[in-house]
């Protein structure tokens, strides 16, 4: 336990967080919002910002400009510097006396130029007649200001303490789960700009990019997911409210009940990649390859898994159309009906923290985590050619494309994308489904996910015999 | 509320002896339209048994009607149905001229029944889709209240308000139809069906949909008769009792239309009768804009009952005396009573006017057919679950201020 370990524990954990907290919580609200905006042709999550004084206000145009000029600049450098790696010149340039090789600059350039291009076009979207809005970003973040502001009323006949304590139950998984989500491949600290050998074990320092390499894995989520349902029950019995009451009853009911199909699910993936351990999940997934060209993806050995995890995870974060322990038009608003303010906000944290978790362990499972097709620790490969300009001008550029760094970074944002893509597709489905009824869903769990699911361990089981 | 458990127990339905938990349900509840309050006797989420108590919408419209002219409870008639205002509207004119023995010019006539269809295509759009934001499905809400917004666009053309119009008057209607009323009418109504299209397709083949809706809420016809039900309620459970084709008023029998009828008397039957009914309006009201005249007065010539031309009341004595007649004293309908009834959006709108031949009514009663029918709710209820309230309530379409009054 010395003081770097500690340290890189720290840094993992704010980002898996911060990612979870940051990012996928505000464009998930965002995404929510906007989407309804645009069916009542509302203006949307535009209100909440920083206000700024007018000269910035005024100076926008101007600073477009500038934008696009300098975007210009940037693609006449990458142009002339895309002459001089022809004309072979790739060594520093005598121009103004700048100590980089035309290669190098002509990567920046060529990075720079759609950045700074874009950049232009955006910022006018960054405000809002005044203010600062980010494109509504900030607009959460001010939500989340005014409900800690708002009065914390408590009911006068309910359990005070467990109607305090059950939104900290509810925030305990959802912060929990990300412990041991893999979100990158191993990092090796010497070699970071370095080409790596895609075979055999690299001395040096190295960390896994993962909080927790736990033995048990996913059945560590499972124990820690399954506490969430423990808050809502607290929740709802301690409110003192028979709608909370009722909703914390269904809440518990249905929870229990889809944590069975969630893991059943799964047992078919753990059969095909022979481990319980997220990070060597990701690893299989990697290196092998399904039909001889496709990325060995879980949802393409395990296609029903794959629908049964997805929709049992909606159920399990009760959100459309599983939302009958929060059922507004029946039961108010369910289980933590009571609350408000920031005990209110901490709920509605936790269930977009949960919708970020699950996705993530989804694109960890069935969509190959951090791996991206071609691209493995060596760098750019396809169909048995590796992407190597060794001995040619553009050396510096595979030099770049295959170093460590830049294929960790590949990687975790690979991840995070797949992860957002996976949320926003479950939040997709909430405007038009109607609501299930109560026992209707869990008929749906004891009758057809549960024996679907057993039947896919029993049919991956026997494909395992046949193929082994 | 009396439950013999040791029944329930041979069902097998409750293992140990237990007490129903009391639930109340409204009127601030977000499915009770703040009008109603739902106690209920519940054994886990079963309801057991249901108290439905109206009245918290009562404004006293029948005792304000008594207070001012015959013209003057047009805005209270307004009021009673605020989904379809309109119907309501027609209703009470045709319940004063059946009194007084008018006979409004054809087309008047017309105008009304076009009128009347629009606002009950405003009012099934309304329900149908508010069933569904309540069941959870937000997008066919939207879908139809845009629609639902188009066809208010005509109704404000002509009348100059989009909800509470106050349009009809005895023997006529405020003003004429407006030159390109007919054109803008029929533009509106391929949007509707456009939009009930949209919205079919996109739940009739939902099976989280078709589970909550089918089966549930269940009304057997003799049942439904009993209890005064009418409407598409009563049609959904396979009675086709129709006041425009049952009792003919207006032109309904020079125009052909359908009633459709379900037959099991579930929220499914109650959706699609709604929907089709709105079809059935779309095709009398194609017919009926082909059969209105262009060009006539749309009010009958008597200065008893219908103010004279503005320019008589400066030109002419006789137009001076009648207008103010008609402003001081009101209209004198004859004395006597009479019970008409028309089809409005929720069923059978019936008015029974008393009048003692002074310019104030002496008695105005409306058969609501929103009461009528909620008293056939908690037959519905009994034995369903807490969710199916929504669906169920929702489908009734209860009205507050007809309910209540």
């Amino acid at each position: 336990m010395d003081f770097w370990f500690i340290l890189g524990v720290i840094l993992k954990m704010s980002f898996i967080l911060g990612v979870a907290l940051l990012l996928y919580a505000p464009v998930f609200v965002l995404f929510e919002r906007r989407q309804s905006a645009m069916f009542q042709d509302r203006l949307g999550p535009y209100m909440g910002g920083v206000k700024m004084p007018p000269f910035v206000i005024e100076n926008i145009p101007l600073l477009q400009m500038g934008g696009y000029a300098s975007a210009a600049g940037a693609g006449a450098t990458a142009l002339l510097a895309l002459v001089m790696c022809f004309l072979g010149e790739s060594e520093e340039p005598g121009l103004w006396l700048l100590p980089i090789s035309w290669g190098t600059l002509l990567i920046l350039a060529a990075l720079g130029a759609p950045a700074q291009a874009v950049g232009a076009m955006v910022l006018p979207h960054l405000f809002y007649h005044d203010r600062l809005t980010l494109f509504g970003g900030l607009h959460a973040l001010f939500d989340a200001v005014k409900a800690f502001t708002k009065e914390d009323i408590i009911p006068p006949k309910a359990d005070k303490f467990l109607f305090g304590i059950a939104p900290i139950i509810a925030m305990i998984p959802a912060f929990a789960l990300g412990a041991v989500l893999p979100f990158g491949p191993d990092l090796h600290l010497d070699y970071l700009f370095d080409q790596l050998p895609n075979e055999g074990v690299i001395d040096g320092p190295m960390t896994h990019l993962q909080v927790a390499s736990l033995n048990v894995g996913i059945l560590y989520m499972f124990a820690v997911g399954g506490t969430g349902v423990i808050a809502a029950a607290i929740a709802g019995y301690s409110s003192d409210n028979k709608f909370a009451l009722l909703g914390g009853i269904r809440a518990a009911s249905q929870m229990v009940s889809y944590e069975v199909t969630l893991g059943l699910s799964l047992v078919g993936c753990f059969m095909l990649y022979d481990t319980l351990r997220l990070e060597e999940m990701v690893v299989w997934q990697a290196e092998n390859t399904f039909l001889g060209f496709l990325p060995a993806w879980g949802i393409f050995y395990q296609p029903l898994a794959f629908v049964l995890f997805f929709f049992a995870s909606i159920a399990e974060y009760k959100r459309v159309p599983f939302d009958a322990p929060e059922g507004e038009s029946e039961i108010v608003a369910g289980y933590f009906l009571e609350y408000s303010s920031g005990k209110w906000l901490m709920f509605m944290i936790a269930e977009f923290l949960e919708v970020a978790i699950s996705s993530m362990l989804i694109a960890v499972i069935f969509f190959g985590g951090w791996d991206v097709p071609g691209l493995g620790r060596s760098g750019w490969e396809a169909f048995g050619y590796h992407f190597d300009l060794t001995g040619t001008n553009w050396e510096f550029l595979s030099d770049v494309a295959n170093s460590h760094l830049f294929v960790t970074v590949v990687s975790i944002v690979a991840f995070l994308g797949k992860a957002l893509l996976l949320g926003i597709l479950s939040l997709q489905v909430r405007w038009t489904l109607p609501r299930f009824r109560y026992d209707q869903i869990m008929q749906l769990c004891w009758k057809l996910f549960l024996p679907l699911s057993l039947l896919n361990v029993f049919v991956t089981g026997i494909l395992i015999l046949l193929f082994q | 509320m009396e439950t013999n458990y040791e029944e329930l127990d041979e069902d097998g339905q409750l293992e140990l002896p237990a007490e129903p938990m009391r639930l109340n349900m409204g009127p601030s509840h977000p499915a009770m339209h703040g009008t109603i309050r739902m106690v209920l006797d519940l054994d886990g989420e079963t309801i057991v048994d249901v108290d439905i108590q109206p009245g918290y919408l009562h404004r006293g419209f029948e005792k304000s009607c008594e207070r001012g002219s015959w013209n003057q409870v047009y805005p209270y008639v307004d009021r009673l149905n605020y989904v379809s205002p309109m119907l309501n509207n027609v209703g009470f004119s045709l319940a004063v001229e059946k009194l007084a023995g008018l006979k409004v010019p054809e087309r008047c006539t017309w105008y009304r029944m076009i009128l009347g269809e629009l606002a009950r295509i405003s009012d099934h759009l309304t329900c149908n889709s508010a069933s569904l934001m309540e069941l959870g499905a937000f997008t066919p809400f939207l879908w139809c209240i845009k629609t639902r917004d188009y066809v208010w666009d005509v109704l404000e053309q002509e009348t100059g308000a989009r909800l509470t119009h106050s349009f009809g008057r005895i023997g006529g209607m405020a003003k004429p139809p407006t030159d390109l009323f007919k054109e803008h009418t029929l533009a509106v109504l391929p949007q509707v069906e456009e939009a009930m299209a949209e919205t079919e397709q996109l739940v009739l083949r939902n099976r989280i949909f078709l589970d909550r809706m089918q089966g549930i809420g269940k009304l057997r016809p003799e049942r439904a008769l009993a209890l005064g039900v009418t409407g598409p309620i009563l049609r959904s459970t396979g009675v086709d009792y129709d006041v425009r084709k049952a009792n003919p008023y207006m032109f309904y029998k020079d125009v052909d239309f359908d009633v459709p009828v379900g037959h099991d008397g579930d929220n499914y039957d109650r959706f699609m009768v709604r929907f089709e009914e709105v079809r059935q309006s779309i095709r009398i009201i194609r017919q009926c804009v082909e059969k209105m005249p262009d060009s006539g007065t749309v009010n009958i010539d008597d200065v008893r009952y219908v103010f004279p031309e503005k320019q008589d009341v400066y030109d002419t004595i006789e137009a001076t005396i009648a207008h103010f007649k008609i402003v001081m004293e009101g209209v004198k309908v004859p004395p006597g009573e009479v019970y008409s009834f028309t089809e409005g959006g929720n069923g059978e709108l019936g008015f029974f006017i008393v009048s003692d031949g002074t310019g104030t009514p002496y008695r105005v009663r409306v058969r609501p057919p929103s009461f009528l029918n909620l008293q056939a709710c908690r037959e519905m209820l009994v034995g369903d679950m807490i969710p199916d309230i929504v669906p169920t309530f929702g489908s009734i379409n209860m009205i507050g201020g007809e309910c209540d009054r």
